[in-house]
């Protein structure tokens, strides 16, 4: 293992942790972001730049926007 | 169960589960020990076979194209089902408006718009050459429209988006990819085998139906975010 993949999977680790202790929703939304940067980072590191391209566009577009969407509309019915 | 009973059940539980993962750590590969035979076959015969430079496009899109047209239909039916459980007859009302008021969101975001969705698209073009795809390149054209929302306007997203034509390139991916499958009965090959002209390796003209399946696919996953997207947003533009 060399000193770059090594920091990576540490990268992860944290990442992981960050987001698990994360507890208001819409932080823990922003966290998981950076949390899939981490990975994206990891994976090629690792040499897989397709699944580091999907796993970027899944993390930072796809995934974030749904949370985004659920926490707007969960907040607007808290706030009649 | 009281709390001495539950405590003495755990440490039990707990000591078997940490013997079990130290003895199942003890016998793993070394790191970075490869054993997919697959893996080692593919990328020494996937440049001759299929004229592809991107090894990963050629068993996505042909040796396994199969599995993809099953997580094609995932995707299709996927987000069908959201679109019958949140889908209401809105289309009618009127949009409401929505506009960004922050001028460094707006700035920035109206920035990203263009330069996201030909980054989407340069990556589904040059799947088969470079890393990327259908799917990661398509998520991105996605994802640079809904920051026309983001950004800027909830109307000028939706005019930008119009149901009636993402409903029809959804359509158009999912059954384009399943057409070129059965397209390829009638030349006489096998379901989705590769009988186009191969092309030149290293250009875009290369792969003969991996192309024509990267493209639907594209279609299919742009389309499916975008209606994903807009069935989300309906739900938090129209309150009840």
């Amino acid at each position: 293992m060399i000193p770059l993949q090594a920091v990576a999977i540490a990268l992860v680790g944290l990442g992981g942790l960050a987001v698990v202790t994360a507890r208001d929703p819409l932080r823990q939304t922003l966290v998981a972001g950076l949390y899939g940067l981490a990975l994206v980072i990891l994976f090629v590191i690792f040499q897989a730049p397709d699944v580091a391209l999907s796993e970027l566009v899944v993390s930072s577009i796809a995934f974030p926007f749904i949370l985004l969407a659920a926490l707007a509309k969960l907040r607007g019915r808290r706030r009649p | 169960m009281s709390l001495r009973v539950r405590l003495g059940l755990f440490a039990v539980s707990g000591a078997v589960l940490g013997g079990l993962l130290v003895w199942a750590l003890t016998g793993l590969p070394a790191f970075g020990d490869f054993q997919g035979e697959y893996g080692q076959i593919l990328n020494n015969v996937a440049g001759h076979e299929r004229h592809v430079t991107n090894v990963v496009s050629s068993v996505v899109f042909d040796y396994r194209g199969f599995d993809t047209l099953g997580e094609e239909f995932i995707l299709f039916t996927a987000v069908m089902g959201v679109a019958l459980l949140l889908r209401e007859a809105r289309d009618d009302r009127e949009r409401p408006r929505d506009e960004a008021r922050s001028d460094a969101v707006r700035a920035v975001g109206l920035l990203l718009v263009a330069p996201t969705v030909v980054v989407g698209l340069f990556v589904v073009a040059h799947g088969y050459l470079t890393p990327g795809g259908g799917f990661q390149g398509g998520v991105g054209v996605a994802g640079g429209l809904v920051l026309l929302y983001a950004a800027g306007r909830y109307r000028a997203y939706r005019a930008a988006s119009p149901h009636g034509l993402i409903d029809f390139a959804e359509g158009t991916g999912a059954g384009g990819y399943a057409a070129v499958g059965v397209a390829a009965l009638f030349a006489g090959g096998l379901f989705l085998q590769n009988v186009v002209d191969l092309g030149t390796k290293g250009t875009l003209a290369a792969g003969g139906t991996i192309p024509i399946l990267n493209v639907a696919s594209a279609l299919e996953v742009a389309a499916a975010l975008v209606l994903l997207f807009h069935e989300f947003l309906e739900e938090v533009m129209y309150p009840e």
